[in-house]
């Protein structure tokens, strides 16, 4: 169900909700946090109701989206409230504003009598983000503070803010979607023989935050040189090599999908490595509130590693892709 | 092989610089290995298993290079194998289907064609297993998959051990898993894991009882140990009784054969809610390691005894025809195929007790059957009565017991109910409800039972698995009802889509409690 309140203000909105729930039973209770989103208002919107719909079937939860419309207008409010199967396993509530409602502050402010009682507030900018996070009259409100810098007109800009300004609570979704590749580097170095790795190299595309941090990560975790390597011959992350003395490591994805993993003395080995989509990543991020320590660490190993650019041979092939 | 604690050491990252145990987005990705399953044209297979091998490679959890060999009399080549797996995992995946995810997958199949007294179709399946060891890597380790009746395991075991694919060295794994019924009484479970040992060490033998999702037992765990609001009242000074139902709506109709002379009690009790009662009796234990909680369901199954006499305290009973919501089905002895004079029951119920200074004398009612009201399994602890006192008689007619019902399926979620007053300028307390669920669509998107299952199987970490002594001690706690049981009479009708015979609710009533209707 879908209810639209044209011009309206946040009592009316609260009173609004109150009686669905009576008359429908349909808010349930249970929710275990708030979500709010937010952007500016345009057809994008929809892709992150989607998204945060789809993971709210794993983390039942109200989604506050701020959707801020032009600023040189009258102060207006329109909202609209969507329960049922409309909203997934959660209830979304939209805020359109418009002029000075569009701002940060009264943002914040229209948000405050919306968020669910004593239970984690978290707030994810799907597109441009603040400059700190944390300081945000939006970002203050909340316990998590979920950035995505690839999503922004300048990935490596944000990249760096997200770096500098970073304390625990916040996170990006660059460094969500590489959580797949960490994983199988992670597994590969479980088994014998347990080796010291004596250097790293990470080859993505010249803008990919989330190959940064992969080879921030490495730097911070290996105690040994991490070098960054610029090609543009596939999408994202296109290879890893983790030296050892025995042989080296190497993960490569030469078209975004399939991964081959191979290892001194063991057959080569394929797996699925596809670039996973919001709602995924998204879910991942609201599996757990507390302060993520190892991204901030990655975000630390940043400064160390050196970077380069490829050999012209394997610039051969795709051009760069999102 | 690697030992528990060298795993141990090597996951909390002292010696893998990647790991740390604060890094939680880290999934636990099995090692190389691959399966292998017996009985892959068995619903058991289509339905759960291959599905969920399909979702884990999907969430990208199994290893790089994972082998699957299906083993079975049919005569089929690799691609028509490959054909039924792709059409379990159309039909039955939870996860939504990806070209790629399935044609890595699809490059591990092997399948292998034979029967179980065939050796040469077991040294056909050591050659397919060193063959993936060397194309693939899965690095000698392998789980063997029996889902096939348990009158089959010692041949399957005996061939395993003699085609020398049981043979574990250095740092490889070979692990074993079979499903419930382990056995249909303690003498016949004592045979089964001595069959199973000798091939087999106890700590590479997995038993799956699949309704018990880890996920139900991790949640129940979670209310239990990780709140202060439950533990004070959680034991015989509060709680009056508890009731553990399983109740299922479907009848016998393919499974008939198989379910003659096992019945409710030993398909159910015995495994399921006995395992259900460990978890809500037991007492806290010191970690979540698989050997601890371990040696506290052990404690309070050996604790366990039955209400006697048991002609009193248990009841059985076998469906008969009947209504069935919107449909009429037929009686149990009416089904296709089934025995006609047969006394297996379709339900049983029995009163225990835990005999520990927490329950003394707290019943624990135990049902299950089939064709019955609707499909549910709860735990229901009904709390003792208040004393009323600042009320008049007249004010609490309508107020029930106070009740914390843990819902494992369908609705996975908690229920409290309590008294509440009545609006209006009256004084009447009335029951209320409480509700808490994991998620509107949890088991749309919360990994299936077999998922974890499998992956633990592959990680070679039992924690929620029986070991042979719980499954012994829980036969023994069962044997004696079996017994009195075959001993005399009939189990009395009922009609289905009702909640069990008249019997049932006597039982109940002896004992000055009644059934809840879940």
């Amino acid at each position: 169900m879908i209810v639209d309140l044209p011009s309206t203000n946040t009592s009316v909105l609260n009173r609004k909700l109150v009686h669905l729930r009576e008359s429908g039973g349909v808010l349930a209770l249970g929710r275990v946090l708030t979500l709010v989103i937010v952007t500016n208002d345009g057809p994008g919107i929809e892709d992150a109701i989607a998204a945060a719909n789809e993971a709210s079937r794993e983390h039942p939860c109200r989604i506050i989206v701020l959707a801020r419309g032009v600023r040189k207008a009258a102060a207006r409010l329109d909202a609209q409230i969507r329960v049922g199967g409309d909203a997934g396993a959660s209830e979304v509530i939209v805020l359109r504003s418009y002029g000075p409602l569009a701002g940060d502050e009264p943002g914040a402010s229209m948000v405050i009598p919306l968020l669910l009682p004593d239970t984690p507030v978290v707030t994810w900018w799907p597109g441009e983000a603040p400059q700190s996070p944390s300081k945000d009259p939006i970002g203050e409100l909340a316990q998590r503070r979920i950035t995505d810098a690839f999503a922004t007109s300048n990935p490596a800009r944000a990249l760096e803010l997200r770096r500098s300004t970073h304390v625990p609570g916040d996170t990006d979704l660059s460094w969500t979607r590489i959580t797949l590749w960490r994983a199988l580097l992670a597994a590969a170095l479980d088994n014998v023989p347990h080796e010291p790795v004596t250097s790293a190299r990470v080859v993505g595309e010249p803008v990919s935050p989330s190959a940064d941090l992969l080879a921030g990560w490495l730097t911070a975790r290996l105690s040994a040189p991490v070098k960054r390597i610029r090609s543009d011959a596939a999408p994202g992350i296109s290879s890893v090599r983790l030296v050892r003395p025995s042989g080296p490591i190497e993960l490569v994805r030469p078209d975004g999908k399939i991964g081959t993993l191979t290892q001194p003395g063991q057959p080569e080995r394929r797996v699925a490595l596809h670039r996973r989509d919001t709602k995924d990543i998204l879910a991942e991020e609201l599996r757990r509130l507390d302060p993520d320590e190892i991204y901030a660490g990655a975000l630390q190993g940043l400064s160390q590693i050196t970077r380069g650019r490829s050999s012209a041979g394997s610039a051969a092939g795709a051009g760069r892709r999102r | 092989m690697t030992s528990a604690r060298e795993r141990d050491l090597l996951l909390d990252g002292s010696s893998n610089p990647l790991r740390d145990p604060r890094d939680k987005r880290l999934p636990r990705i099995a090692g190389p290995s691959g399966m292998v399953i017996f009985g892959v044209t068995g619903d058991l297979s289509r339905k759960k298993l291959m599905p969920a091998i399909y979702d884990l490679a999907n969430r990208g959890l199994l290893p790089p290079g994972f082998g699957l060999v299906g083993f079975a009399r049919r005569d089929w080549g690799a691609e028509d194998f490959s054909q039924i797996v792709y059409e379990a995992v159309r039909d039955h995946a939870r996860t939504p289907f990806r070209q790629e995810v399935w044609d890595r997958l699809a490059e591990g199949f092997r399948f292998v064609m034979g029967s179980f007294d065939d050796d040469d179709a077991f040294d056909r399946l050591a050659e397919t297993v060193a063959d993936l060891d060397r194309v693939r890597g899965t690095n000698g380790n392998h789980a063997f998959y029996l889902a096939i009746p348990p009158d089959k395991f010692p041949v399957v075991l005996k061939q395993l051990s003699r085609s020398g694919l049981t043979a574990q060295d250095g740092d490889q794994w070979r692990r074993v898993v079979i499903e419930k019924p382990f056995g249909h009484d303690l003498r016949s479970a004592r045979e089964l894991n001595e069959v199973v040992n000798a091939v087999f060490p106890e700590e590479s033998v997995f038993r799956i009882d699949h309704y018990l999702g880890k996920e139900t037992v991790q949640n129940l765990l979670a209310l239990r140990f990780a709140n202060q609001l439950f533990e004070p009242i959680w034991n015989s000074n509060y709680v009056d009784h508890v009731q553990i139902t399983m109740a299922e709506d479907i009848g016998l109709g393919g499974r008939a054969a198989y379910y003659d002379g096992i019945g409710a009690a030993r398909d159910v009790i015995q495994n399921h809610l006995l395992q259900l009662l460990a978890l809500t009796a037991m007492e806290e234990p010191v970690s979540f390691r698989p050997d601890e909680l371990r040696a506290e369901k052990i404690k309070v199954l050996s604790a366990t005894r039955l209400f006697e006499p048991l002609t009193d305290t248990t009841a059985r009973g076998q469906y008969a025809a009947g209504w069935q919501g919107s449909e009429w089905v037929p009686g149990l002895l009416d089904e296709k195929g089934f025995n006609p004079e047969s006394s297996t029951e379709t339900y049983a119920a029995i009163t225990a007790e835990v005999d520990t200074r927490r329950w003394a004398g707290v019943p624990f009612f135990l049902r299950t059957g089939k064709r019955l009201g609707r499909r549910v399994t709860e735990i229901a602890v009904m709390f003792k009565r208040a004393p009323h006192l600042p009320f008049e008689a007249t004010m609490t007619e309508e107020l029930g017991q106070n009740a914390l019902v843990v819902r494992v399926q369908p609705d996975e979620g908690v229920t409290i109910r309590f008294g509440s007053k009545v609006p209006g300028h009256q004084m009447e307390v009335r029951d209320v409800t409480m509700d808490f669920a994991y998620g509107a669509a949890f088991t749309e998107s919360s990994p299936e039972a077999y998922e974890r299952l499998i992956l633990d199987v592959l990680l070679g970490e039992p924690s929620l698995f029986p070991v042979n002594n719980e499954v012994e001690r829980s036969w023994e706690i069962l044997d004696p009802v079996l017994e009195a049981w075959a001993a005399e009479g009939k189990p009395d009708p009922y009609p289905a889509g009702s909640w069990g015979p008249e019997s049932a609710n006597q039982m109940i009533e002896r004992l000055g409690r009644t059934w809840r209707r879940p």
